[in-house]
């Protein structure tokens, strides 16, 4: 079983928790204080298990981690879980798929900023791969097929009725790369909303 | 600010979404908890809208704030709102915010249930999809309970999307409903079959789960796990199979024998680290549940061994991690084959990786021997020294701590050594194990006696020096040693050389800075000290010494009076008041030496921790009864004892204040202090302390001795001392010598010890010392064997612990709304429409008769309500959903039993007739293992006249080297008579049981023989193959051939390709691009020695015929200086039988079957048989795949159903050795073939 997913950056934001067991908010954001603490001082060219998070659980569980650009993906597991396997399910090593992977293919180059701004679609994304603790596919073509699938759907749905909100997510979204930096000072980011056409 | 004022305006225009809200956190990043206040108050507002799409957005950024630590709970309920939405897109936000929020408390859950059971049978697979994603992780108890059977009818479902959904979701609804495991357990067992690698990838992992806690109840799915192995390619499922052997293994050996090989070949042939890690792993499972029996696993280990150590060697930190924790379990059983790594464990423990390092360590543990001891502790030492992470160096204290003292010092040469490292760990700041130390000082200065006079001499310098370690904080756990060395001072005071300095340092003021607990046991053995003093001054009138040890005892232990601790300062009073005393009488000149030494005389032993557990319960002794009645209400009642305990003691009530009772105290007495001589664990008082108590009347006060945790001294013990003397003796001298060391370097000194053996200033006047007897631990006479019941009691698991091999019974039914229209699956129902309604209660046999009438009734009743219109099914569904979940109405949740010792035979056939050798020959001597077969081979003709031997009855679990013999018989029976099926039949005198059993439960009658179907397809001298031919459940014109493929040679076999002229009626099945006559690869490679299963696909089109097919096995065999082609050509005999499917069948179902006419009939007669009529219906269910419907006495009917659909109904008789089968069949020819079948199996008796 996986207790838990956590994804957080070089600075302990987390960017996605993902708990299949109920833990309160304040217990949630100590844990991943913790989990941060233990990772972040280790090296990169240290393994990727770690014993004894105890706040998570007892001495079945590890974490397994890999640290991949500025985020971290830990996984909380207990010893029904292939140790390597996991890491497989977190990149790809032999012929199987992975998370990261995935979330390459449908954000196309995924870096931590896509995380940070679609939190919710990598949970849905998650969701296929992940199910209650426990793993549900591994097989990447599928877990794609099925999210862009869902993501059809939902712009099916869409239809007119969303048609001009999305219009004002696109304008809002057009420099999305550049206006976290641009834009710092207080009230500049009016500019967004104020060059939309409406 | 004008700005401003435009940009709230437009922010309320287009409502912030989830990229907004995320923006907006980045751009405030000095005042975020403001911001965000100020989003939750707009979330609020949004929520309040109508809109729905507005609260979705408005719950989907309180999941991202949920995520940043802010309680949402509050909108719980409009998160419920947007899950009920009727749009996908809504809905997924809805259920991704309930999965992140939602938990057993949230009450807003029980509004979920009939939403959700829409979502559930929505006929978009994607509403479907999430809300099982969503329920999985909020499924509370309730829910479970009421979606069970929802969920369950989704594990058929038509898209493997939702099937391998609620697969998976059912381990969670089993978890919180432990009542659904049983009725949906064949559903669950069925998906592991599924045709879609997700939906069994699911099965696989649920059932996994569950076995990983309660592992015996899954035993008897081997077989089939075994299977998926050898045919699976996905390597998360093949994993998951590996570590669910992993958790069978120990409680079946000869599933072990079973595995061994296959996984010796994944280990031989995998790429994927993760695969091989795996295998490795359950190899050592099983060798480790073999290793009592089986000595001959060496070359096994070997091998895992060797993989292992390519995984440490590897640069990979990973593997290296992996690979320690893997050694680390062959250690407990096989501590050799780990030790010869030794190097490269040592090398791990310099590893930059602190993971690692711990593995390292926890390796080391078993590494240890009497002789490489001092030097690995050298080695941990230096690295105390070294490590910065104070966990790091706690974990090394305990490590060498626990290396030291395990299995009761087993290795420990040299103790003073030991103490000298204890002494040295002190020094350690900041640890938190002084407790740890502290309780290995005590129990090596208690146990061990010849270490004593150095041990307590360190102990003093420690007391001496205590201000080195109180000079920390208090918090400083390292004081706990000060507890250890004061108490050994005190109690082995005898053993100072100096006691008045020891005495003097500890009642030093600083002392009152310590914890309380450690002050009690400074006063206390203050006092000890002082008896120890007045003792050695004893007889010098008017000694000088003597009083100014008093006069300082009366200086200092007003300190401790006052002290704030009550122990302390309790024990002080009572100390200070004797001394006063004791020097008023030294003042007057009277001898008090010997008085109070004997306040603190007499010796303590050692009592094993699990001691006082360990007591059996006399018998007779009823610990819940009244010793005596509890107070009454009235005078009345008194006279007339309650009911309740009139029973169970009725004698207290009476005897409570007569004379008779006080003889019967003093009898009982009496009984209980011979009691208490004869038994060991008891602290007894020696002979003359209890002449101290033996005060009359006083030995009448019952409770005679007291068991007390502090030092409590019995006088009057004799001392040994000449043993005194010679100690003393040695110990000055020694002492001399430490002294000149102490002022070197620890390390130095321990350097120099080491050397002793050899060196020329070798400590010789210590070695008597060495002859150490060790002072086991006491523990009571007849103790219990170990019977801790680790298990949590909590542990949600332990509810999971059901047999699943017991037939449904009625209370196992998933609760089913009313009113809910359900076709009827019948295993008997018939394809073109004449569906046989089918109760699914089972009874027994008897009662079943009377039921029958009742019960076809009900159905009919079933029928009707079932034929209700969907709408007013609709409107109940939602006006009544709460009672009517608790509706009795029966539905097809119970899936088709299956029965039990049909199910445990199976497994007992699978383990016992394996095809193959033993594993443990193949693997140790591959050579050998031609040479083996020539043995057996000329052992065969011996085989028949040994075989009636092998038919008495025995019990199937007899010892495992019969088991291994009659394999052997049968395998020599194969290759003699070269016929197919049903070889090896064994005779039984006694007839059956007269019970009347149902589908086949046989239970307490004889065990039956192991049998097995696969029969032998063709031999050469490299290779033989047997195979077994079963029919496909998925498909009607598909049976499996499974293929045993053995390497008899002592060359690798290898590119082995099976092909097959195919006929008219039945055709190999191909890859998709393969021609007609092409052959197919066999998947596997076979080293020396092993066997390997690979399975064939037949489509057949006619199955009334049996057919034969002709086939040629192609090969190489490569050895050391060669290799051939070779070529093996057999006939693949397809029966009748092997179309048939075994299928249960109940008895109403089956009536009506027979009632309907359209079966023709047949029948057969067999002579001579004489074997109990259960053997004779377990070998005809077995080999040719019937279930009993019934049996009554010596009369039984059975059921199998073809691939294609065919009902073959047997009525099967017997009297006096003679068997007669009525048969009927919708097919004649095949009824008339599957009997000559049978009868072929019988004629083979």
């Amino acid at each position: 079983m996986i207790k838990a997913i956590l994804i957080f950056n070089n600075h302990g934001k987390p960017r996605l928790i993902r708990f299949y067991q109920y833990f309160a908010e304040d217990m949630q954001q100590q844990i991943i204080r913790e989990t941060f603490h233990l990772v972040s001082k280790r090296d990169d060219n240290v393994c990727n298990f770690l014993e004894g998070g105890s706040l998570i659980g007892g001495s079945d569980y590890k974490l397994i981690y890999r640290h991949y650009a500025t985020l971290y993906f830990v996984f909380c597991v207990d010893s029904s879980e292939s140790e390597l396997g996991i890491l497989d399910l977190i990149q790809v090593n032999l012929l199987q798929f992975v998370f990261v992977e995935t979330l390459d293919k449908c954000f196309e180059n995924v870096c931590e900023l896509d995380l940070i701004f679609h939190m919710d679609k990598v949970h849905y994304i998650l969701q296929e791969v992940v199910m209650g603790g426990m793993v549900l596919e591994t097989n990447m073509n599928e877990i794609v097929a099925q999210v862009e699938l869902q993501n059809r759907m939902e712009k099916s749905e869409g239809g007119l009725s969303a048609a001009p909100a999305r219009a004002v997510s696109a304008v809002k979204n057009m420099n999305l790369p550049e206006i976290p930096r641009n834009i710092n000072i207080g009230d500049i980011n009016i500019k967004v909303p104020s060059l939309s056409p409406f | 600010m004008a700005l401003k004022i435009v940009k709230g305006s437009i922010d309320r225009m287009f409502d912030k979404n989830l990229q907004d809200l995320v923006r907006g956190i980045r751009n405030h990043k000095e005042d975020e908890a403001k911001y965000i206040s100020t989003c939750i108050d707009e979330i609020k507002q949004e929520l309040k809208q109508d809109n729905i799409a507005v609260k979705a957005n408005a719950v989907c950024k309180l999941t991202y704030l949920q995520m940043l630590g802010y309680d949402v709970s509050w909108a719980a309920f409009n998160i419920v709102e947007v899950m009920s939405s009727s749009k996908f897109t809504y809905k997924r936000i809805g259920y991704l915010a309930a999965s992140q929020c939602f938990h057993e408390g949230t009450d807003v859950i029980m509004l979920t249930t009939n939403q959700i059971r829409k979502d559930l049978s929505s006929p978009n697979q994607y509403d479907t999809g999430v809300a099982l994603t969503g329920l999985s992780c909020f499924v509370t108890p309730d829910l479970a309970r009421d979606l069970a059977n929802d969920i369950m009818t989704l594990m058929s479902h038509t898209k493997p999307y939702i099937r391998k959904k609620a697969v998976l979701i059912m381990y969670k609804v089993f978890l919180k409903y432990p009542e659904s495991l049983r009725p949906a357990f064949p559903r669950l067992k069925e998906k592991l079959e599924d045709p879609d690698p997700g939906v069994q990838s699911a099965a696989v992992n649920v059932i996994c789960e569950l076995a990983r806690r309660n592992p015996k109840n899954y035993l008897s799915l081997a077989p089939l796990f075994f299977k998926l192995m050898t045919s699976s390619t996905n390597n998360w499922v093949l994993i998951k199979i590996i570590k669910l052997f992993g958790a069978l293994t120990p409680l079946e050996p000869r599933l072990g024998k079973k595995l061994i090989e296959p996984l010796t070949n994944l280990i031989h042939s995998t790429s994927a680290m993760s695969l091989l890690y795996e295998c490795v792993n359950t190899v050592i499972a099983v060798l480790i549940s073999l290793s009592s029996g089986m000595p001959n696993h060496s070359a096994s280990i070997q091998l895992c061994v060797q993989k292992l150590r390519i995984l440490i060697e590897d640069s990979d930190q990973n593997l290296k991690y992996l690979g320690l924790l893997a050694m680390s379990k062959i250690l407990k059983t096989h501590p050799k084959s780990v030790q010869s790594h030794k190097d490269l464990i040592l090398q791990c423990l310099d590893d930059k990786d602190e993971s690692i390092r711990l593995r390292a360590l926890d390796l080391l543990y078993g590494m240890v021997s009497k002789k490489n001891l001092m030097e690995i502790v050298k080695k941990l030492m230096l690295h105390v020294d070294k490590a910065e992470g104070t966990t790091y160096r706690d974990e090394l204290l305990t490590k060498i701590i626990d290396i030291c003292s395990q299995s009761n010092f087993q290795y420990i040469t040299n103790f003073e050594w030991y103490i000298s490292i204890l002494v040295e760990l002190t020094r350690l700041e900041g640890t938190r194990h002084g407790h740890l130390i502290a309780s290995q000082m005590l129990d090596v200065a208690i146990r061990v006696k010849a270490i004593r006079g150095f041990a307590v001499a360190q102990m003093a310098t420690l007391l001496d020096n205590a201000h080195l370690l109180t000079g920390n904080t208090q918090r400083n756990g390292i004081c706990e040693v000060l507890y250890a060395a004061a108490w050994i001072c005190g109690e082995f005071s005898e053993h100072l050389e100096d006691p008045m300095q020891t005495l003097e340092a500890m009642l030093r003021p600083k002392v009152a800075t310590l914890p309380g607990h450690i002050q009690a046991v400074y006063v206390q053995n203050a006092a000890k000290l002082f008896a120890t003093v007045l003792r050695k001054h004893d007889g010098e009138t008017e000694s000088q010494a003597a009083q100014e040890t008093s006069q300082l005892l009366i200086d200092r232990l007003p300190l401790f009076v006052q002290s704030a601790n009550l122990e302390v300062q309790e024990r002080a009073s009572c100390i200070l008041q004797l001394v006063k005393y004791i020097q008023k009488l030294q003042q007057k000149n009277v001898e008090v030496a010997e008085e109070v030494t004997a306040l603190f005389a007499g010796e303590l032993n050692p009592v094993a921790p699990k001691a006082q557990k360990k007591v059996p319960i006399p018998e007779g002794l009823d610990l819940d009864a009244w010793i005596n009645e509890p107070p009454s209400g009235s005078e009345s009642e008194d006279e007339k004892p309650k009911a309740v305990f009139a029973k169970e003691e009725p004698k207290h009530s009476r005897s409570r204040h007569t004379e008779v009772d006080e003889k019967e105290l003093a009898r009982r007495r009496e009984v209980r202090k011979q009691e208490q001589a004869s038994n060991p664990f008891y602290i007894k008082a020696s002979p003359s302390s209890q002449k101290v108590y033996d005060a009359p009347g006083v030995e009448h006060i019952p409770v005679v001795q007291i068991d007390l945790s502090v030092p409590l001294k019995v006088p009057g013990m004799p001392m040994s001392d000449q043993y005194l003397k010679l100690e003393e003796e040695r110990r000055q001298k020694e002492k001399a010598e430490r002294k000149k060391k102490e002022k070197k370097k620890k390390r130095e000194k321990r350097g120099k010890e080491r050397k002793a053996d050899s060196g020329p200033e070798s400590e010789e006047d210590i070695t008597p010392a060495h002859q150490v007897d060790i002072v086991t631990e006491e523990m009571p006479e007849n103790a219990l064997p170990s019977d801790d019941d680790d298990k949590d009691p909590n542990d949600p698991h332990k509810a999971l612990d059901i047999d699943l091999d017991k037939p449904l019974a009625d209370s196992d039914k998933l609760p089913v709304r009313t009113h809910r229209p359900e076709v009827l699956k019948s295993p008997a129902e018939d394809r073109d429409g004449e569906s046989v309604p089918q109760e699914t209660k089972k009874k027994s046999g008897k009662e079943k008769k009377k039921d029958k009438e009742k019960d076809r009734k009900r159905s009919k009743e079933e029928k009707k309500k079932k034929k209700k219109p969907k709408e007013v099914e609709e409107e109940l569904l939602e006006s009544q959903p709460e009672e009517a979940v608790q509706s009795e109405e029966t539905k097809e949740a119970a899936a088709p039993p299956t029965s039990t010792s049909a199910e445990a035979s199976d497994l007992d056939f699978w383990l016992s007739s394996a095809p193959v050798p033993p594993a443990a020959q193949e693997v140790t001597a591959p050579s050998s293992s031609a040479a083996a077969v020539d043995t057996s081979s000329a052992a065969a003709p011996e085989s028949e006249p040994d075989e009636p031997k092998d038919t008495e009855p025995e019990d199937t679990k007899s010892s495992k080297h019969k088991k291994k013999k009659q394999k052997k018989e049968k395998e020599e029976k194969e290759k003699k008579k070269k016929k197919r099926h049903h070889h090896h039949h064994q005779h039984h005198g006694d007839a059956g049981g007269e019970d009347s059993v149902q589908n086949g439960t046989v239970e307490e009658e004889e065990p039956l023989p192991p049998m097995s179907n696969y029969s032998l397809l063709a031999e050469n001298s490299y290779i033989k193959m047997v195979y077994d031919i079963q029919g496909n459940h998925q498909d009607e014109s598909k049976v499996v051939v499974s293929v045993i493929f053995e390497n008899k040679s002592d060359s690798f076999l290898k590119a082995m390709e099976f092909n097959v002229l195919d006929s008219l009626n039945s055709k190999l099945q191909r890859p998709e691009g393969a021609g007609a006559h092409d052959s197919l690869t066999v998947p596997f490679q076979l080293p020396p020695g092993v066997s390997n299963e690979a399975r064939f696909v037949f489509s057949v089109q006619s199955i009334v015929m049996p057919q034969k097919l002709k086939g040629t096995l192609t090969f190489i065999v490569k050895s050391d200086e060669s290799s051939t082609h070779e070529k093996l050509d057999f006939k693949l005999h397809f029966t009748c039988t092997s179309y048939l499917i075994t299928t249960p069948c109940y008895s109403d179902a089956y009536a009506k079957l027979l009632e309907s006419g359209d079966l023709k009939g047949s029948s057969l007669r067999l002579e001579g048989i004489n074997m109990p009529f259960h053997h004779l219906l377990a070998r005809i269910c077995f080999h040719h795949h019937f279930s009993v419907v019934e049996r009554i006495d010596s009369c039984a009917s059975m059921y199998s159903r073809s691939i294609q659909g065919h009902h073959v109904c047997l009525l099967v008789k017997t009297s006096d050795q003679t068997v007669s089968i009525d048969a009927k069949c919708d097919e004649p020819s095949l009824l008339g073939n599957v009997l000559d079948e049978i009868k072929q199996t019988f004629s083979k008796c």
